[in-house]
């Protein structure tokens, strides 16, 4: 029985997180029919998030395929998705625990601390624990003290990386409503310093003019298309016809077969994100409801876009200038013997878009565009540079996108290598 | 009852926040409706009386036939009530 309890119930990650979500709803004392409901989507959610993770992991295995055959290194796609997705199959269980328990963490920073922020971009909270449960093991830990200590971390960053830019966000947003809980912080902080240092706050990138024909490019899925087309058919073209169609697409066209397999990326993505909308959409909201009632007169810290109102001018330069050092940096990694990260569109839109309205804040349009670029330039190194560290955790081909999951995860492993505990 | 569709880039973080806060905007202004969020590739396949969001992703949905409602400050209640009001 108990062991029915501990592996089965317990060690079965979607049954594990559509507990929490029964415990949620049952304590917001939610409706007999919302209470079945949300529990059962909580679970299919998570169940979505692995069917997405089977279509993408296939298209990714190819590209790296076609990349290393093309080039002789190895080409690393960042996209948060894909490696959460990827790693729940060995990490799925630990993932959930500490997502769970960093969140009473945050609230009791939250309340008993200055530190007066509730994170609630929860998909960042999944991916951040997802990042803490593979490093911590891969540093040496494992049952207990790895939640423990995973948890710890995981609240301990949901209140400092918020803190860490709010003097910016109020500068932006001109109020203290709200802080900005998204963990491509550091970059956002580079930026605004940098603006600070090299820029000119007076001449903002509001007064010019910007052509808004890129805004087609804030969907995700356009957005995740249009790039994997492009790179999949200039890896196939490099990679060479004869390779692609004797080795991998059991003799279609090889230009087709790329093509298609770009879109099944672009497909996969968007099952993931489907997925990760289920499973948070009951454990936020609960999450936020027990905040208010625990941690009164905390601060909510929120998910990128919110800023990008501010400063729409700024959002598009920040992309620009983002995804510019991004392009810049795939030929630098492998001079320098790193793995290359292919840059996507979409954590350069999000985390260039939100450097550039911070680097605006501080620094004018000198300010977006060298502070963006710096935002590139960390998106593209700290990965390359995880993945060293990281060694083979057997998730070929993808890695954590944002700087700050490289930050933090660089972090844990040499300190646990100081430790001498790996 | 009506729909409203709150629709983000990624429908994930901040479509998310701005359905919470229309929910409590209805709730204080003693209305009722269906509020769900999405991202911008869903929204063009979905039905809903009402698409709430910045105005570069909801200007995108603006075809003519669907009401648009485009918010400045995803987190100002009063801002949403306003925009609401007429619509409801």
């Amino acid at each position: 029985m108990l062991e029915l309890i501990m592996n089965d119930i317990l060690g079965t990650p979607s049954i594990l997180v559509g507990l929490f979500a029964l415990i949620g709803l049952l304590l917001q004392r939610k409706s007999s029919a919302d209470v079945v409901s949300g529990t059962l989507k909580t679970v299919m959610g998570f169940i979505i998030i692995g069917a997405g993770a089977a279509v993408l992991i296939g298209a990714l295995d190819i590209f790296s395929k076609m990349f290393d055959h093309a080039f002789n290194v190895q080409g690393v796609i960042p996209n948060n998705e894909a490696i959460v997705a990827a790693a729940q199959s060995d990490f799925g269980t630990s993932t959930a625990l500490i997502m769970v328990f960093g969140m009473v963490v945050n609230v009791l920073l939250a309340r008993f601390t200055p530190f007066k922020y509730i994170f609630l971009t929860g998909h960042h909270t999944l991916f951040m624990a997802c990042l803490l449960a593979v490093t911590l093991s891969v540093g040496g830990l494992s049952g207990f003290p790895l939640i423990l200590v995973g948890s710890i971390l995981l609240g301990v960053c949901m209140v400092l990386f918020p803190a860490l830019l709010q003097p910016y966000v109020r500068k932006i947003t001109g109020s203290d409503d709200f802080a900005i809980g998204h963990f491509g912080t550091i970059g956002y902080f580079v930026s605004a310093t940098v603006g600070k240092w090299f820029g000119n706050k007076e001449k903002t990138t509001e007064q010019i003019k910007v052509p808004k024909s890129l805004g087609f490019l804030r969907d995700t899925s356009v957005a995740v298309s249009l790039t994997m087309t492009m790179f999949f058919v200039i890896v196939a073209l490099f990679a060479g016809q004869n390779y692609i169609e004797t080795e991998l697409s059991g003799g279609s066209n090889f230009i087709v077969f790329s093509f298609i397999q770009a879109i099944t990326f672009a497909a996969g993505v968007y099952i993931i994100l489907a997925g990760v909308r289920m499973l948070i959409a009951e454990i936020v909201p609960a999450f936020k409801g027990i905040a208010d009632k625990v941690a009164p007169n905390t601060k909510p810290a929120l998910d990128c876009p919110t800023i990008f109102p501010f400063a729409p001018n700024a959002v598009i330069i920040g992309f620009l200038f983002s995804f510019l050092a991004g392009l810049l940096s795939m030929f630098l990694l492998p001079a320098l013997g790193l793995k290359v990260i292919v840059p996507g569109l979409v954590p350069h839109f999000f985390t260039g878009a939100a450097a550039g309205v911070f680097g605006n804040a501080t620094g004018g349009r000198r300010g977006a565009m060298l502070g963006s670029f710096a935002n590139g330039l960390i998106i593209s190194f700290l990965p390359a540079i995880l993945l060293v560290f990281l060694g083979d955790v057997g998730f070929e081909g993808t890695t954590f996108g944002d700087s700050d999951f490289g930050v933090v995860g660089l972090l844990i492993l040499s300190v646990m290598k100081l430790l001498g505990l790996s | 009852m009506k729909k409203i569709m709150v629709v983000c880039g990624n429908g994930l973080g901040s479509s998310f926040i701005m359905e919470m806060n229309v929910k409590k905007a209805l709730t204080e202004m003693g209305k009722t409706a269906e509020v769900d969020h999405t991202d911008l590739a869903s929204a063009k396949t979905v039905q809903a009386d009402i698409f709430l969001g910045a105005a570069d992703i909801v200007g995108q949905l603006d075809d003519g036939t669907r009401t648009i409602v485009t918010l400045e400050n995803m987190m100002s209640i009063p801002e949403i009530t306003s925009k609401l009001t007429s619509h409801l």
